[in-house]
């Protein structure tokens, strides 16, 4: 894992390559673009960027189908991307507008694509791992080899849910893959701060599971790891721990001054550039030459251009739709009148006091 | 009509879910080969089966969050949470998950997930296993909130949780349990939208629902040689709550007491008496009186724990002083 070189290249071919590099590039242009956006005041709220850990979002990707479940956090952006979401739709929800995949319900934190199987976007620290275990469950039940990937960082493996998830799912064998992205910070806690056992896969020992941790700077090595995982969990071997080591070289979010880290750590984490090195190793190799990097930089930014532009362009969702969606309206029905829906609609709308016409 | 316990109309309930729907499964702590902490599930493990009656680690976070992935999947997880003081380790799930996705996705997501508890006091568990906090989930938006009181309930409104698309918390008061009653089990499934007259007066409506219904129909009965004849409203459903009824009652008896075994402070009474005093103020001939338990942790000793708890007796006192203005 030294340097950041990446040596493994049999069998690549070079439109996979490519890929790989388009889909890491694509998060990256889109991540300084909303970090851009944010100062200006087009984004608000939080904004956890995923600057740095590309390769894992892409990498794990490559070894997901399309009815494979994922299940993310709040630094979401780069596994929605990867996911194949359009940037168009991110940009659109970060904005806030009607167009956006939550319809700018959820903002940055919480992008959902039910037709990707993409279940969010979850901002408790570790409340997507037993969703991921339901999904899980309901596969295993109705008998289909889906499996479920979810995503969470290091400081979910401080909370209960973690410990509880991994221990149910191995008990029950559900084919879930817990895709640890361990970027070395709880918000600013750093890991040794936080953490009694630094080795995160170890803890796969204590609940049976299989455990395993791969750089999470390689793209190349993440998604064999993930392939692997895959195809164990797949092959009907319960649930597998992946624990990806990686590192954030943005703020926790824009709020964060970065006072509980070194200058000089980022930077020397910099240098193994999920990115940049790829390509380097990609022009080593003979598959990308300078002009091919420059026509997919270009291709990038004009993707990203469209993406601001829908977003800049998309509608906001009118205010009389504020109520719609806390419930489900019922299916085929005509006349609403009679469904629960409308019953929590008519009782969440305040009255004001009604004076009393007639006396007495 | 068959005469069976409260349980063995929630059993029957469950029953006829589990036979009615193969995407129907319960799941929760000893609910499997124990039958239940409160004997619900008793023999539904040889009828159907471990992989439909599922014994969970002691990890509610993690097995209602199944519930809400599972339901997310495609089925139609029941969960059982023994009691409602277990259920605060399930908060984040319940408040978080369940209730948000479909608002925070844009209404792309449902979560048709059941989850059933144990509510309340009277049985010397002390504070840890007596508390009643309906109100905070009642508080939710996203969630709908069931209080069945009578064993017909017990089981057509589990029912009728089936067919919603969102998430649906039914709380059983836990002295309900071993109460008899007549139930229909040809019944439909029960209407999970209103409150019901439980009794018929005219001079005060008692607002009540679940565990406090029994002792709240005893004082209306206690009444009525007093002179005063009480409308008793069972509500149900505790989210959304049937505001027109309790108002229509009002517009003819002019006096409310609400009977409610949560604490006094941010309660469901106090929820109801501000609607009251929105829809109705002008049609009250005297101000809302409320009836809740005393703000303490509820001690173990009988004596305690009865003078903390809404009682018949309390209830008969304060109607019969609101009621003193009556001509």
């Amino acid at each position: 894992m030294a340097d950041g070189k990446i040596v493994n290249l049999s069998g690549l071919s070079r439109d996979h390559a490519w890929a790989l590099l388009r889909q890491m590039l694509l998060i990256r242009r889109i991540e300084e673009k909303s970090a851009e956006l944010y100062t200006i005041g087009k984004i608000h709220g939080f904004l956890h960027l995923y600057i740095g850990e590309e390769a894992v979002a892409v990498g794990a990707m490559q070894a997901l189908q399309p009815d494979d479940e994922i299940v993310s956090t709040y630094r979401e952006h780069g596994h929605a991307i990867a996911r194949g979401m359009s940037p168009a739709s991110v940009m659109a929800e970060m904005y806030g507008k009607a167009n956006g995949c939550s319809r700018g319900r959820g903002g940055s934190m919480h992008l959902f694509d039910v037709g990707l199987r993409f279940y969010g976007g979850n901002a408790i620290v570790g409340g997507g791992l037993p969703l991921a275990v339901g999904l899980g469950l309901a596969n295993k039940l109705q008998g289909r080899t889906r499996v479920t990937a979810c995503f969470f960082g290091d400081g979910a493996v401080d909370e209960g849910e973690f410990h509880e998830s991994l221990n149910l799912a191995t008990l029950w064998k559900l084919p879930v893959l817990f895709l640890c992205e361990n970027n070395r910070y709880a918000m600013g806690t750093g890991l040794e701060r936080h953490q009694s056992q630094t080795d995160i896969q170890a803890k796969a020992q204590a609940y049976s599971l299989r455990g395993e941790a791969v750089d999470g700077m390689d793209v190349l090595a993440v998604e064999a790891a993930t392939t692997r995982a895959v195809e164990a969990i797949r092959a009907g071997g319960g649930p597998f721990l992946l624990e990806a080591r990686t590192y954030r070289f943005r703020a926790h979010s824009m709020y964060d001054p970065e006072l509980y880290r070194d200058k000089a750590e980022v930077e020397q984490w910099k240098k193994r550039c999920p990115v940049e090195n790829f390509a380097a190793t990609l022009r080593a190799a003979a598959l990308l030459t300078e002009d091919d990097l420059k026509e997919l930089e270009a291709g990038v930014v004009a993707q990203v251009a469209e993406a601001v532009a829908a977003a800049e362009t998309g509608p906001w969702e009118p205010i009389e739709d504020l109520l719609k969606d806390v419930h489900t309206p019922a299916a085929g029905s005509t006349s609403r009148s009679n469904t629960l829906a409308e019953a929590h609609q008519a009782s969440a709308v305040g009255q004001l006091p009604q004076r009393r016409l007639a006396a007495p | 009509m068959i005469t069976m316990t409260y349980r063995e109309a929630v059993r029957s309930g469950l029953q006829q879910a589990l036979r009615s729907d193969e995407r129907v499964f319960l799941m929760g702590e000893d609910v499997g080969r124990y039958g239940g902490a409160f004997a619900c599930s008793r023999g539904l493990l040889a009828e159907f089966g471990p992989e439909r009656i599922r014994d969970t680690p002691l990890s509610e976070s993690a097995f209602v969050g199944a519930g809400i992935g599972a339901a997310l999947g495609g089925m139609r997880p029941i969960v059982e949470v023994m009691t409602v003081n277990f259920s605060l380790l399930a908060l984040d799930q319940i408040v978080n998950n369940a209730a948000t996705l479909r608002h925070m996705s844009g209404g792309q997501l449902s979560v048709p997930l059941i989850v059933r508890m144990a509510t309340g006091a009277g049985r010397q568990l002390a504070a840890q296993h007596s508390h009643s906090f309906e109100a905070w989930y009642a508080h939710v938006p996203g969630l709908t909130v069931l209080a069945p009181a009578t064993n017909q309930d017990a089981r057509g409104m589990l029912l009728a949780s089936l067919s919603e698309p969102d998430p649906v918390i039914i709380f059983e008061h836990a002295m309900l349990y071993p109460q008899e009653a007549e139930v229909d089990e040809q019944a439909p499934p029960a209407d999970i939208r209103r409150a019901c007259i439980r009794k018929e007066g005219r001079d005060v409506t008692l607002i009540t629902y679940g565990g406090s219904l029994g002792k709240t129909l005893t004082a209306a009965e206690e009444l009525e040689p007093l002179g005063i004849e009480a409308e008793v409203i069972d509500l149900r459903v505790l989210r959304p709550l049937d505001t027109a009824a309790i108002l229509l009652s009002i517009s003819k008896t002019h006096r409310a007491v609400i009977v409610d075994e949560g604490w006094r402070t941010g309660s469901l009474a106090a929820e109801i008496s501000a609607r009251i005093m929105e829809g109705a103020f002008y049609e009250l001939d005297a101000p809302v009186a409320r009836i809740c338990s005393a703000e303490v942790p509820i001690p173990y000793a009988k004596h305690m724990e009865d003078a903390a708890l809404p009682q018949a007796a309390t209830i008969v006192q304060v109607v019969q002083q609101l009621c003193a203005t009556k001509d």
